[in-house]
C-alpha cells in the first residue's frame, strides 16, 4: 500500500506525518486477525492490519480516516503489541506505510519484532503521548520529526507552533539503530568461533554422553 | 540486578558474545517451528543464501492450521495446505526432524516438545509463537520470537537478546479441589496486570509450585506472557526428573545420571538474588473466569462484574470497552452468564492431565440443549493415551465432540471458529477481541473442569459445586497423577536430539 521504500541502514531520523491510535493493550490478533496468517509471504499484509476493527467502524477509524493517508509515524498508549508474537503485525503496519511507533510502552516481543525489521518504537510520559494524539487531530497534515539523535519527536505545526516532546529507548536497541545493526543476521554470523566454544560446553548438546 | 538464579545461569552458559549494538548474542539449545511463522524465514534464508547452522537442534510440527474433522490430505483449505506443504518442503531441503499428521507424534508444537522429552532444564528453548513461555516449566529459558529471530536462529542457532530482570513469584499454600493452575495464573495476572511482567522473566516458586505436576507448571509458564513475562519457569526439582525419564529424546542409562546432576545443579540457589518478588497464597484463589477483553480482566467465579469505581483509575478506560464489546453489565454475577460454545484444548489446557478433568465433570452428565462443546487434544499421543482410558468415550457419551490434535479454536486458524456474538467458555490462553474467529465473537477463559462445568450447565457455573455432588472421580481434584512417559514404537527420527 506503501510506495515508501523499507528501513534499510543505519536509521536516526524519520519524517513524516502522525497517527494517533487511541487504547490500551492493543493485541497483534487486533492489528492483523489470524486468517490473515495464512500465507507464506509477508508481501500482502498491508489490507489486513486492523482489518476488523476497521470493518466495526465502517470508515471512521484512523487507519481510514482521509486525513491519515499517508501517514506514517504512528502514536499509541500502553502494552500496544500485546499477544501472539506474529511479526505479521509489524510487518502488515510496515507495509501499509508505517516507519516508527511512539507509545506508553509496548509489548516486548512486538518491539523486538519492530526493531529487527527498522522501525523503532519510542516511548514517552502518557500526559505526552496524549498530547502528542491530540496536536495530531487538530493539525493531521503536519509532519512529525522523530529524532533519534536528540531523542525527541517534534510537531511542526503552523496551527500549533512548534511542539518537542522527549522520548526514551534504550541504549543498546538505539544503538543498532543509529549504527543501522538493528538486521541482526550478519552479526550474529560473525562469531562463529565463539558459538562453537559455547556449544562445546553445554553437556546436552551431545545427550550427556 | 538478579544474581544466581536459574536464569542467570542458564543466560551464563548460553552467552556467545556481546553484540555491537550493546545486545547479547545467545546460543538456542532448542529450536521449534510450526507452519505458521517460518516459511519467511526459510525464504529470508535462501534470498540471503544461507544454510541452516544446525539442523538436528531444530524440530518441526504443524499444528495451528490443521483442521480437527478431517485431516486427510491435500487439507481442504488450499491455503492451509500450500502452508503445510512448504513446511514439508523447507523441512526436506534442510534436513530437519517434522512431526507430521499422522506420525504418531504431531501435534501443539507446546504439548509435543515436552512429551517427546525434547524439553530440558537449563535449555534456552525458541519458538515462533508467544507461548513458548510454556518450556519454562522445566527450568529452560524458552521465549517467543518472531520470524526475523526464526530466520537468524536458522542461520546462527543464536539471538540476540537482552537479558531480564528476573521476579520471584512465591505461592504459599495449596490449590483447593476443583482449583487448576489456570485458575491460579489467570489470579496472577489479574493482581499484577497484562503488563506487570514486561522486562521480566518470571520464576515461580513457593510451596504450591513444588506441588503442582509437570503438566501443571506447563500450563502456569504457557500464560506467563499474558501477564506481560516473556519467559516464566519453576526450578527442575524430581517432579520434572520424574517426567522426562523414558521419554524418547530424553538421557538415558548413564548419561541420564549426569543429566540429573546438571540441571540439579542449575536450579536457583537458597542465595539467589531477585529484583523483586510478590507472594501469593493459594488456598485463597477461587476458579477464576475472564469478564473482559484481556487476560488480565479477570474474577473469582463467585465474585461480580467489577463496577468502575472498583477498578484502578487506568484500567477504566478499557473495562468500558468490555462491558460494551462483551455486553456484561458491571456489578452482575459473571456465575449464570449463558455460554454458546465450550472448547477445551489448546497449548494452555490441551493435555492428559486436563482432559481427565473436565472427563470427570462431563461423566454422567450431559451437554446442556443448544451449546456446542468440543474437545481437541493437545498432540496425537494425548488424544492416543486419553482414548486407551476411555475419555473419549465419556466425552461423547455426555455430548461432546471429540475432534483431532491442533491449536483449533484457541485462534481459528482453522475451520474451528465462533460465529457472531457466540460467546465461548475456552480453556485456552486468550480473550482478545475476534480471537476466536468472529470479528464480534466473545470469550470467558476457564480451566477445562470449568468449561465442562459451562457446558453441562449452559451457563458459568462454580465447578465445586459439581464436584460437591459427590459422583465426580477423584482425579478432577488437583493434583492429578502425571500422565506416564509415551514409549511406542513411533518413529524415532528425533530421538537423535
Amino acid at each position: 500500500m506503501s510506495h515508501q521504500p523499507l528501513p534499510a541502514g543505519p536509521i536516526s531520523a524519520h519524517r513524516g506525518r502522525g497517527l494517533p491510535l487511541p487504547g490500551a493493550d492493543i493485541d497483534t490478533d487486533r492489528i492483523i486477525p489470524a486468517r490473515f496468517l495464512k500465507c507464506v509471504t509477508f508481501e500482502n499484509l498491508a489490507t489486513g492490519v486492523f482489518a476488523d476493527d476497521r470493518s466495526e467502524r465502517s470508515g471512521d477509524h484512523p487507519f481510514d480516516r482521509d486525513e491519515h493517508q499517508g501517514a506514517s509515524v504512528l502514536v499509541v498508549n500502553r502494552n500496544f503489541g500485546c499477544g501472539s508474537s506474529r511479526e505479521h503485525a509489524p510487518q502488515a503496519l510496515m507495509r501499509w506505510g508505517i516507519r516508527a511507533l511512539v507509545g506508553e510502552s509496548f509489548a516486548e516481543i512486538f518491539f523486538g519484532n519492530c526493531l529487527a525489521l527498522g522501525l523503532p518504537c519510542l516511548t514517552a510520559d502518557p500526559a505526552h503521548v496524549a498530547e502528542l494524539q491530540e496536536a495530531i487531530a487538530v493539525d493531521p497534515g503536519a509532519e512529525l520529526l522523530v529524532d533519534l539523535e536528540a531523542m525527541e519527536v517534534v510537531l511542526e505545526s503552523e496551527f500549533a507552533g512548534d511542539n518537542r516532546w522527549p522520548v526514551t529507548l534504550d541504549p543498546g536497541p538505539r544503538r543498532m539503530l543509529l549504527t543501522g545493526h538493528w538486521d541482526g543476521t550478519s552479526q550474529l554470523l560473525a562469531h562463529d568461533a565463539e558459538l562453537s566454544a559455547t556449544a562445546a560446553v553445554l553437556p546436552y548438546l551431545s545427550g550427556f554422553r | 540486578m538478579s544474581a544466581g538464579t536459574l536464569y542467570d545461569k542458564v543466560w551464563d552458559l548460553h552467552r556467545v558474545s556481546e553484540l555491537p549494538g550493546g545486545s547479547t548474542q545467545l546460543f538456542i539449545g532448542l529450536h521449534l517451528i510450526h507452519e505458521v511463522t517460518s516459511p519467511q524465514a526459510f525464504a529470508a534464508l535462501r534470498d540471503l543464501g544461507l544454510s541452516v547452522r544446525h539442523p538436528e537442534r531444530t524440530v518441526a510440527t504443524v499444528d495451528h492450521i490443521v483442521p480437527t474433522t478431517s485431516q486427510a490430505r491435500p487439507l481442504a483449505d488450499p491455503l492451509a495446505e500450500e502452508m503445510l506443504a512448504t513446511l514439508e518442503r523447507n523441512c526436506a531441503e534442510h534436513g530437519i526432524t517434522l512431526h507430521g499428521l499422522g506420525s504418531g507424534r504431531q501435534g501443539i508444537v507446546h504439548v509435543i516438545a515436552p512429551e517427546l522429552g525434547l524439553t530440558q532444564p537449563g535449555m534456552t528453548v525458541a519458538c515462533g509463537d508467544s507461548h513458548t513461555s510454556t518450556h519454562g516449566a522445566f527450568g529452560a529459558i524458552a521465549f517467543g520470537i518472531g520470524t526475523s529471530q526464526v530466520r537468524d536462529v536458522l542461520a546462527s542457532q543464536s539471538l540476540a537478546m537482552t537479558k531480564l530482570k528476573v521476579r520471584r513469584i512465591w505461592v504459599d499454600g495449596q490449590l483447593q479441589p476443583g482449583v487448576f493452575a489456570k485458575d491460579l495464573v489467570l489470579h496472577i495476572i489479574r493482581t499484577l496486570g497484562v503488563k506487570g511482567g514486561v522486562g521480566h522473566a518470571y520464576e515461580f516458586a513457593g510451596p504450591a509450585i513444588e506441588a503442582l505436576s509437570m503438566e501443571e507448571r506447563m500450563t502456569l509458564c504457557n500464560m506467563a506472557i499474558e501477564g506481560g513475562a516473556r519467559c516464566g519457569y519453576v526450578n527442575p526439582d524430581q517432579t520434572t526428573f520424574d517426567y522426562l525419564r523414558g521419554r524418547p529424546c530424553a538421557p538415558s542409562g548413564e548419561a541420564w545420571e549426569r543429566a540429573v546432576a546438571w540441571w540439579s545443579g542449575l536450579a536457583s540457589g537458597a542465595d539467589a538474588v531477585f529484583d523483586d518478588e510478590v507472594r501469593f497464597d493459594a488456598a485463597a484463589i477461587a476458579p477464576t473466569v475472564t469478564w473482559g477483553i484481556t487476560p488480565g480482566q479477570g474474577i473469582g467465579v463467585d465474585e461480580t462484574v467489577p463496577t468502575p469505581d472498583q477498578l484502578d483509575p487506568d484500567d477504566r478506560a478499557l473495562a468500558g470497552e468490555a462491558y460494551q464489546y462483551m455486553d456484561l453489565r458491571p456489578g452482575v454475577p459473571i456465575a449464570g452468564t449463558p455460554v454458546d460454545v465450550c472448547f477445551i484444548g489448546s497449548c494452555t489446557n490441551g493435555r492428559l492431565s486436563d482432559l481427565r478433568a473436565a472427563a470427570a465433570v462431563a461423566s454422567g452428565r450431559q451437554v446442556a440443549a443448544g451449546i456446542r462443546a468440543f474437545v481437541v487434544p493437545g498432540s496425537e499421543q494425548v488424544a492416543a493415551a486419553a482414548e486407551a482410558e476411555g475419555l473419549d468415550a465419556v466425552f461423547r457419551a455426555a455430548g461432546f465432540e471429540w475432534r483431532q490434535p491442533g491449536c483449533s479454536m484457541c485462534l481459528a486458524m482453522n475451520p474451528d471458529r465462533l460465529e457472531g456474538r457466540q460467546l465461548s467458555a475456552s480453556s485456552s490462553n486468550r480473550n482478545f477481541k475476534g480471537r476466536q474467529g468472529s470479528a464480534s465473537g466473545r470469550t470467558l477463559l476457564m480451566s477445562p473442569a470449568m468449561v465442562a462445568a459451562a457446558a453441562v450447565a449452559g451457563q458459568v457455573v462454580d465447578v465445586r459445586r459439581l464436584l460437591a455432588d459427590g459422583d465426580a472421580s477423584p482425579s478432577a481434584t488437583r493434583p492429578g497423577s502425571e500422565p506416564s512417559p509415551e514409549l511406542s514404537s513411533a518413529p524415532s527420527a528425533a530421538s537423535r536430539l
